[in-house]
């Protein structure tokens, strides 16, 4: 597998060197000299001087060839020309690009930049997982699918504690999916009846996400499908 | 027309002056103040201050209602991505991104998401038509 990554700033050196010690063929692309040459002392010759938006420089990259293209580059504008010239241009079949400002995320789904990381929304889930007022934390959104996994601590006053799965009556496009009560991950069925302090992890669409923090924090008399 | 210009550099300012003195409703953004004084005194449409790929920058500006969006920023990579915003997300019905590369502009214009200008294109061709004494 070849694996192009354009931008040898912090994420690309770091990503590099994982990449390098899997024993993965990797090129970086990046335009400042320093860093080119500290990439080169650091990690060997993996280092490509130029700019990785001008379609000759990844001609040289041998993007054709690449199966993955990485945009790391701290401006945002830039990694969507790299991963949509990559597209466009070199039929690369797989882009990710970083992203800085996380409403930006919309634009690069629209062009099919395969994966976008906001590193911005990175922090934010961190931080939503460390205040319990703010109890719902985005595990992963999948939404070409329209699907997400989500997680969310039920609190101490919860209306849910004591009932069971069967008494939420949830739709069948939510699915409660695991409880990790104590440390340990528990498989709920129908039966299982909710705790105090239990972190919850559901699978459901989109357009159900929002009745996880509903069953846990009460005001469920708008619920769908219940 | 209400027309969104993105980048008050040469061509942006010079764009402006000329849509504002044909009546047109002239919005244009820069992410520096300075830039605005190339309008001069006689400009009479609004400036925006802030960055063209941001969209709440552009909902500022006015996109949601604008009939046209030209990106005329000296940024390439810049132009493309405002302009695809425009047309993806605020469905603009006009939009037209001025890009220097060649290279990039052939692709764009293959893609036939955004109309696309290329300068660099069009002064090669008049220079070699000078050359070769057409007129």
């Amino acid at each position: 597998m070849y694996v192009v990554i354009v931008g040898g700033g912090k994420v690309g050196y770091y990503l590099a060197k994982q990449l390098l010690q899997e024993g993965r063929e990797i090129l970086v692309i990046e335009k400042d000299r320093k860093k080119d040459e500290a990439l080169v002392a650091e990690l060997g010759e993996i280092s490509l001087r130029g700019d990785g938006t001008e379609t000759w420089v990844m001609e040289k990259a041998g993007v054709a060839r690449a199966d993955i293209v990485v945009a790391v580059t701290g401006d945002d504008e830039d990694n969507l020309m790299i991963c949509q010239m990559a597209k466009a241009k070199f039929n690369v079949k797989r882009t990710i690009a970083r992203i800085n400002n996380p409403k930006n995320e919309r634009i690069f789904k629209l062009l099919g930049i395969d994966i976008t990381v906001s590193t911005t929304d990175l922090i934010l889930a961190q931080i939503e997982r460390e205040i319990p007022t703010h109890s719902l934390v985005h595990l992963m959104t999948l939404r070409e699918a329209g699907a997400a996994i989500i997680e969310a601590r039920v609190p101490d006053e919860s209306p849910a504690i004591g009932k069971t799965m069967q008494d939420l009556n949830l739709p069948d496009d939510f699915v409660m999916s695991l409880i990790i009560r104590d440390g340990k991950g528990i498989v709920p069925h129908g039966g299982t009846a909710f705790q105090r302090g239990d972190e919850v992890v559901a699978v459901t669409t989109l357009e159900h996400e929002h009745l996880l923090e509903q069953v846990l924090n009460g005001n469920s008399k708008n619920m769908e499908g219940a | 027309m209400k027309v969104i210009i993105l980048g008050c550099g040469r061509l942006g300012a010079h764009l402006a002056q000329i849509l504002d003195q044909q009546n047109h409703h002239v919005t244009i953004v820069d992410r520096n103040s300075d830039s605005f004084n190339r309008l001069g005194p006689d400009f009479r449409g609004a400036s925006v201050l802030g960055v063209g790929i941001d969209e709440d920058v552009l909902r500022r500006a006015g996109i949601e209602n604008a009939d046209a969006f030209i990106a005329a920023t000296n940024g390439d990579n810049t132009n493309a991505m405002a302009a695809e915003i425009a047309q993806m997300v605020f469905h603009v019905p006009k939009v037209i991104a001025r890009l220097y590369d060649p290279a990039r502009e052939e692709i764009f214009r293959a893609l036939g998401i955004i109309e696309t200008v290329c300068p660099t294109v069009m002064s090669a061709n008049k220079i070699t038509e000078l050359l070769n004494g057409k007129k």
